[in-house]
């Protein structure tokens, strides 16, 4: 199977993504084997440790479920805290769990894209996150993928599993080093929310200022089954484009995207979520808030609603804060049947003056008063995640505020 | 307190004050009729300083100092507030943060609240979705926490009905100390286009603005009456 799979890889190592600028993977090296050898949490330098703590991540697995830390292609730190989970590097994983191969690329293709297949042909591990049956692990489990040297790549892939009638709430926290100025991530991400269970999943992005991001996630939803995302990037990066893909296979199963980004000058986004709702009374949720200072951000959201008495709403709201940036929304609802309630709101401009004069006349200078506004559209308020989570997202919006503006 | 010499002022191009007068000494309170369109919301607009208000000519002095060309937040934090007609709703932002941002005299939020039946908007999105009563009351609570020495009210009885009118009767009093007599310092401009409120304030001094310009100055309960039995025309040509 491995060998069909990486035959399918090579053929699809140069074919360009539908979406976002074409990358030269070639510019991008990939670490020496022992480049990061005798890592671990002990190892790291003040610099590394600051600059993990700084993208949402707790050292010292207080308050955590799981932790699961890799920097390039060496794992520095995994452990669980709770009966009834998993959190395992993905080559472990795929050795521990034959039946592992059945799942591993069935929500993403291997040949998707050059991407996709420099995934599966320079393999650089990545985690594996399942709860058990029946298992509510409530208390988040915090996952971070980090970068550390200059012009490299980290090819990763992760599965996360939560099986019948369990729950996960997963953070991740994707940042490089501070010494690190340019770098290709690659992250296969693969999520399968078996019948009645429920995953959160946030993510935060805080990358360097000539950083490439390709994500390419596949999320497959049961019966009653819950995907909740939540993705955040306030920092600069010079060019991210993900489009994940949900498919909602059983009835009543839900998936919610909720998206905040911003792009400061120089910067390219281009993200945006597809849900397939292929059983009947499903629901679906896109909604992003997108704010650039400078850079350019395509904001999509493809709805499609393939049976009927399914119910699917996509917003895509964005500010522009300077006359250089550039707001794209793009957000399309394709029903197939009759009996599909799909809708969708997009609205692209300035900050209303009004709304800063009052703020004004409530004694907050001019910047205080669009601070406040900002804040205050980026505040997505996200139904049915955990308060730790939420905090987390409003610390992360808080923190990027002073730069952003 | 306040004072306007010969205010003209354009919106979009267009003259909506043409040579104004105005003085309001301390601890008085005066009240603006006029009909819609008539330049009464412009006149508050530009004392607070928004920016769409632009002053071709004239002066506006506040406690003495000239402030025809401070920035809005400088002549808040003087002493001058303003509850707004139909303010803007602000997506994300909790009723509750912008009233901490008003409190100036560090006054219990909650404790204000509660008195004003107010407790369950606070953890609302500022002004979205609320009902004409409810903005009303927001805007005096906010007025209240702020504790302007020069209280300017546009039309703070239009959409709220007969019950919140005699809560907001008494917010309003509370904001110009009519409870004090000898030693009240604050001032206040109310615009009125119904006149309802002369039954829960003692105003001072009334006058009619029509077409940019101040006509009619007087008695606020006569100049209403008037204007109810004869309209604002009859009482522009009474000229007083």
């Amino acid at each position: 199977m491995s060998e069909i799979r990486k035959s399918r890889a090579e053929l699809a190592i140069d074919k360009k993504a539908v979406f976002g600028p074409d990358v030269d993977l070639i510019q991008y090296g990939v670490p020496a084997e022992d480049a990061s050898d005798g890592l671990n949490l002990e190892t790291l330098t003040h610099e590394d440790r600051a600059q993990i703590i700084h993208s949402g991540v707790d050292l010292d697995d207080q308050n955590r479920a799981g932790t699961f830390l890799q920097a390039d292609h060496r794992i520095v730190h995994c452990a669980v805290k709770q009966p009834g989970l998993e959190v395992l590097p993905m080559a472990t994983a795929l050795d521990e769990h034959p039946w592992l191969e059945e799942l591993y690329w069935q929500a993403v293709p291997v040949d998707a894209d050059k991407y996709t297949a420099q995934a599966e042909l320079h393999f650089q591990n990545g985690y594996f996150i399942r709860a058990r049956a029946g298992q509510h692990v409530t208390t988040p489990i915090q996952a971070c993928l980090y970068m550390t040297h200059d012009k490299s790549a980290q090819n990763v892939h992760n599965v996360i599993i939560a099986e019948e009638g369990s729950e996960l709430n997963i953070i991740t926290g994707c940042t490089t080093a501070p010494r690190l100025q340019s770098g290709l991530h690659i992250g296969i991400s693969e999520f399968y929310v078996k019948r009645g269970a429920k995953l959160t999943f946030t993510m935060i992005h805080d990358w360097a200022e000539d950083v490439v991001v390709r994500p390419r996630s596949g999320i497959v939803v049961e019966e009653d089954g819950l995907f909740l995302s939540n993705y955040v990037s306030l920092k600069p990066v010079r060019s991210l484009q993900m489009y994940p893909t949900a498919r909602l296979t059983g009835p009543g199963a839900v998936a919610r995207f909720h998206s905040i980004l911003a792009a400061p000058p120089g910067c390219e986004l281009d993200t945006g979520a597809r849900v397939l709702l292929e059983a009947s009374h499903t629901r679906a949720e896109i909604i992003s808030r997108t704010i650039t200072t400078g850079g350019t951000i395509r904001a999509r959201g493809h709805l499609v609603g393939l049976k009927p008495d399914v119910k699917a709403h996509l917003e895509c709201h964005g500010l522009i804060l300077a006359d250089e940036g550039v707001i794209h929304a793009i957000p399309e609802l394709e029903g197939h049947k009759a009996g599909v309630e799909m809708s969708h709101e997009a609205a692209v401009g300035k900050i209303d003056e009004e709304e800063i004069e009052y703020l004004m006349a409530r004694g907050l200078t001019e910047e205080e008063a669009t601070a406040t506004i900002v804040r205050g559209f980026l505040n997505v308020q996200i139904e049915g995640l955990p308060p730790e989570l939420q905090a987390e997202v409003d610390r992360a919006i808080e923190e990027s505020e002073k730069s952003m503006l | 307190m306040l004072e306007v010499n010969d205010l003209w002022v354009d919106v979009n191009g267009k003259q909506v004050l043409k040579g104004v007068d105005l003085n309001i000494p301390s601890g008085e309170t005066h009240i603006l009729f006029g009909k819609n369109g008539s330049g009464k919301s412009s006149l508050l607009m530009t004392v607070m300083g928004f920016r769409r208000y632009k002053i071709r000519q004239g002066r506006i002095c506040f406690k003495g100092e000239d402030i025809t060309r401070m920035p809005i937040d400088k002549r808040a934090r003087m002493g001058i507030g303003l509850a707004f007609q139909k303010p803007p709703g602000i997506r994300g932002v909790k009723t509750r943060d912008i009233f901490n941002v008003c409190n100036t005299n560090e006054v219990s939020c909650n404790a204000l609240a509660e008195k004003f039946e107010f407790s369950e908007l606070l953890e609302r999105e500022l002004n979205v979705g609320f009902s004409g009563g409810e903005m009303k009351k927001s805007e005096l609570l906010q007025l209240l926490l702020q504790d302007p020495d020069f209280v300017m009210l546009d039309e703070p009885e239009s959409g709220v009905d007969l019950e919140n009118l005699d809560i907001l009767g008494k917010a309003i009093n509370k904001l110009l100390q009519k409870h004090l007599w000898r030693t009240r310092a604050k001032s206040g401009l109310v615009i009125s286009h119904l006149g309802f409120i002369l039954n829960y304030i003692d105003a001072d001094a009334g006058y009619v603005l029509m077409d940019g310009h101040i006509h009619c100055r007087g008695n606020p309960r006569e100049l209403f009456k008037g204007i109810q039995r004869h309209g604002y025309r009859e009482c522009v040509e009474c000229q007083r």
